[in-house]
């Protein structure tokens, strides 16, 4: 009797009832996934949509060539790609360190763990002006990072408005103190649900640490790190916001923008009003997206298959 | 072993001080005065002589009460509106037994994997066309429903036994009130963990806003930081500007402190879900 | 009130269109008399909580009707039954207080049945005062044992006054000694209100003790109904004969020639009117009488004696278990010896058809 629904009662009511209580959901759903998600698909096939005139003069694959001949998007998908190899790795590896060095504490535990997690809860805009404001050079102040890099010897840079690589690696060491609480989180979750015994056991066969945390410790969490390091790169190839709130709206002049702001740049403001092309892009970046997630599947099965 | 203890002390210390100091400089931006601040060549940690005139002229020189208060219309709508949606469909998922559900459920999982990216071009085109840019209704409207709080929540109501139901049948309640007086309040600290998560997620939002408002009088936060920096004070007032970033963090922090456990717990259940 | 049940058969539907349904009740038709605590019992999966339900309207019936009197409550739906069900496991609200479970019902009344909270309030403190919880009214459910609990579900229950009280194995989930308590306080709770009570359970003994009549089930199939005491001593069938009685009966293979019952070779009853074949027969434990000249004749296993009875386990060829009998602690057995003869008493002693498993009387 445990696990029955009352189909008897009312069918045809609870038929209806069902759908009425879904129906608000259901409601916003096809109206604001479903739909636009076939319509995204079709935008992308009509060239030369206006959208003031609300026309197209055919079908076709123009968009795409159109935005894979733009050096405009080259560029965005070239620093997103770029943005990607540099801050997935370095924060999984780093959000796996700090996770074991929080595991294997006891006193100030917490207090660490709620200090790491603060990220996770800021406005994403307002922190990149603090991060904009410690990295700047301006004519009156080389500006805080500068300072202690001085002391090291190097002379400033201008990490907002200087050189390429500079600009790269303030983004990159902004979004990756962005995205560490979540990575923190999941991996020392992921730490303290191995079983004790384990530890136990390598211990009384006097496994060394290292050891056991190659063969132990690693293998036991390697889905969490595998589910971390495909969330990332999603995460990481849809950056944009970051990107803004370092270097302000108009990234392209800051040589700077991502594809979801090439995107948007192609949907609104002063370059807008080609919905083709940005759903164009929008699909380029999830082909994208989709390959890189498969791939990275693959290859994890692979890699857990050797171990 | 007392070496290794240290070094890891000292490491997780190296990594606080960094998520830590940017908050740090931005509170003592903000209580620099311009003047000192300005002529500090080399930045200097800390102030002799903290001043809140900065709070003053982050509010009065941009409109970021105005900010402050759509922000919370926006927030607390859309929240309100959400959790009555999903509580509906999560019960709908959990408890009522209609033809094709199972098939529907399995299309609203399908959706949890679709990027925002994906459908904000039409959304952006659809509210455009019914002329609700600058308007709270345009704004609230596409953010109102969630498939991964809905998979959350039935999955919390499918925990409650079904006796429940069945005691609550002969009792003689409707389901609408079974519903409102059994599940929800059984379900609770679910249900106040999507809140949370979805003022944080509202809170945030700047890409969404930024493309359905261009009338400063329906910026939200993200907007008007955005609009101060590129705008409003122009780039020079930093302590200024210091003290907006500091007054559009300080809400979440403290949200955060008072419901740490619940936001963490909620955010690696977010985790779980792939 | 009294409740009919006229051909009632319910089929639950299979997983999927290609696997066939189940059916969990089976041409069920049945009388219960009124202000009677009566048990359904049987086995596990024997159809007797869907038949529960299914009176108290949780269940719709595939086929038949149901009547609380003169009434077909078949259609209606169950609040407008005035029933009252106790779960297994209690089903209270986890986060209501005693005193808002027992009055949750009264509030969901409606136009002229409406009731004043100081009504509600009274008729909450009778229920809880009629099953002794009245000092609790401020717990919440996690707060009590699982007695309480148990009172508190029957207090929510029958607060309505309901026409039929029903109970879904409400002891079950209670320790040896707590059921045994709980099971006299139901017997006078049932007493002092005359409500009409169907009591599920699929422990004999429970059934035997607590009720006026009891109705034997088993794969939906109503096998007997009577008074315990009757069932008992009268059982239509094999099942019912090995489902009542603690130790259960003893079941030996045998057969009938010239109106005499052979165990083995062993001519132990006399019985007339019954034409020759195979059966199965049935021995109550208390229906051996031990005697050197008797005319069962079965290996000694053991003696067990205790206090004013003593059990007697031994073996014969014919039945695959270890007979138990019991005998009076006066009988005198030789321990020593490894044989045992027994006479048998013909009131306890069934013979059943060995096909059909039906009882076949014999005078």
């Amino acid at each position: 009797m445990s696990k029955k629904t009352l189909s008897g009662v009312n069918g045809v009511a609870t038929n209806i009832s069902g759908w009425l209580y879904l129906l608000p959901a259901l409601l916003f759903l096809i109206a604001f996934m479903v739909y636009p998600l076939i319509d995204v698909f079709i935008y992308s096939f009509e060239e030369g949509y206006n959208s003031a005139s609300q026309t197209s003069f055919g079908t076709g694959g123009y968009n795409y060539a159109y935005i894979l001949r733009d050096p405009y998007f080259l560029k965005t998908v070239k620093n997103t790609f770029i943005l990607v190899i540099i801050t997935v790795p370095i924060s999984t590896g780093l959000a796996l360190l700090i996770s074991l060095g929080l595991n294997s504490i006891r006193a100030l535990k917490r207090l660490f763990q709620t200090i790491f997690f603060l990220p996770y809860v800021t406005n994403t805009l307002a922190v990149g002006l603090v991060f904009m404001i410690l990295f700047r050079k301006t004519p009156y102040t080389d500006g805080l990072v500068n300072m202690i890099i001085g002391k090291f010897g190097i002379s400033p840079v201008d990490f907002i408005d200087g050189p390429y690589w500079a600009k790269m690696l303030v983004l990159s060491v902004y979004v990756i103190w962005i995205v560490m609480p979540f990575k923190i989180l999941i991996l020392t979750s992921a730490l303290a649900s191995v079983p004790d015994v384990y530890y136990q056991s390598a211990r009384i066969d006097g496994t060394s640490s290292w050891r056991v945390f190659w063969r132990i410790t690693l293998p036991m969490i390697s889905p969490m790190i595998v589910y971390l390091i495909i969330t990332g790169f999603i995460g990481a190839f849809k950056a944009y916001s970051d990107a803004v709130a370092i270097f302000g709206v108009d990234l392209n002049a800051a040589g700077m923008n991502t594809i979801v702001g090439y995107v948007y740049d192609m949907l609104y403001g002063d370059g807008g009003g080609y919905p083709s092309y940005a759903s164009a892009a929008a699909i380029v970046l999830f082909a994208i997206v989709l390959t890189i997630t498969v791939i990275n599947l693959i290859v994890s099965r692979k890699a857990t298959d050797i171990t | 072993m007392k070496i290794k203890k240290t070094i890891i002390y000292f490491l997780l210390a190296v990594w606080a001080l960094i998520v830590l100091f940017p908050f740090y400089w931005m509170v003592l931006s903000s209580i620099k005065s311009y003047a000192s601040y300005a002529g500090e060549k080399i930045p200097k940690f800390f102030t002799t002589s903290p001043t809140l005139e900065n709070y003053r002229s982050a509010f009065t020189a941009v409109p970021l009460a105005r900010y402050f208060s759509n922000t919370l219309i926006f927030t607390l709508a859309t929240t309100a509106l959400m959790v009555i949606i999903i509580i509906f469909a999560a019960y709908a998922f959990a408890r009522i037994d209609f033809k094709g559900r199972n098939l529907l459920f399995l299309g609203f999982l399908a959706l949890m994997m679709i990027p925002n990216e994906l459908v904000i071009i039409t959304n952006f085109v659809t509210i455009t066309d019914l002329g609700l840019r600058n308007s709270f209704t345009g704004l609230i409207l596409p953010s109102v429903t969630s498939v991964f709080y809905i998979y959350l929540l039935k999955e919390n109501f499918e925990q409650v036994p079904d006796e429940l139901y069945y005691a609550a049948k002969v009792d003689g309640t409707s389901d609408l009130k079974y519903l409102f007086k059994v599940m929800v309040p059984i379900c609770r600290p679910t249900i106040i963990t999507v809140i949370i998560l979805k003022v944080i997620e509202c809170w945030n939002s700047y890409v969404w806003p930024r493309l359905i408002t261009d009338d400063p009088a329906f910026y939200l936060v993200s907007n008007g930081i955005q609009e101060l920096r590129e705008n409003g004070l122009g780039r020079d007032n930093i302590p200024a500007m210091m003290a907006a970033v500091v007054a559009v963090s300080v809400p979440l922090i403290i949200l955060f402190l008072i419901f740490r456990k619940k936001i963490m717990e909620g955010v690696s259940r977010e985790g779980i879900k792939g | 009130m009294n409740v009919r049940m006229e051909n009632i058969t319910k089929v639950f539907p299979g997983r999927d269109r290609k696997s066939a349904g189940v059916t969990a009740v089976d041409n069920f038709s049945l009388e219960l008399p009124d202000g009677k605590l009566v048990c359904l019992l049987g086995p596990s999966g024997c159809g007797k909580s869907t038949l529960l339900y299914m009176i108290c309207g949780l269940e719709t019936p595939t086929e038949g009707r149901i009547y609380f009197g003169d009434q077909d409550v078949t259609d209606i739906p169950s609040e407008k039954r005035g029933v009252g069900l106790v779960f297994q496991n209690y089903a209270l609200y986890p986060h209501l207080t005693v005193k808002q479970i027992i009055k949750f019902p009264l509030e969901n009344l409606k136009g002229d049945e409406k009731l004043s909270k100081e009504e509600m309030d009274k008729m909450a403190l009778e229920a809880a005062k009629l099953v002794q919880i009245d000092g609790l009214m401020d717990r919440k459910p996690g707060q009590m044992s699982g007695g309480q609990q148990q009172r508190v579900a029957i207090a929510r229950a029958i607060v309505k006054r309901p026409k039929v009280l029903l109970m879904d194995e409400p002891l079950s989930n209670l320790d040896a000694r707590l059921r045994l308590h709980t099971r006299e306080e139901i017997r006078r709770i049932q007493k002092e209100t005359g409500i009409t009570t169907i009591f599920v359970t699929h422990d004999q003994e429970e059934a035997m003790s607590i009720s006026d009549l009891i109705v034997v089930m088993k794969d939906g199939v109503l096998h007997q109904m009577g008074k315990p005491q009757d069932v008992y001593d009268d059982p239509v069938n094999l099942f019912v004969a090995q489902f009542l009685g603690t130790p259960e009966i003893n079941v030996f293979e045998g057969k009938v020639k010239d109106e005499g019952l052979y165990i083995g070779e062993d001519r132990v009853l006399e019985v007339r009117g019954v034409e020759d074949k195979d059966v199965f027969i049935g021995i109550r434990p208390e229906g051996f009488i031990v005697d050197d000249e008797g005319k069962l004749n079965c290996e000694l296993k053991g003696i067990n004696i205790m206090g004013r009875d003593i059990t007697v386990l031994s073996s014969n060829g014919a039945s695959k278990n270890v007979i138990r009998s019991i005998v009076s602690a006066e009988t005198a057995i030789d321990s020593g010896s490894n044989k045992v003869r027994f006479n048998l008493k013909p009131h306890k002693t069934y013979i059943f058809d060995k096909d059909t498993e039906e009882r076949i009387r014999f005078a």
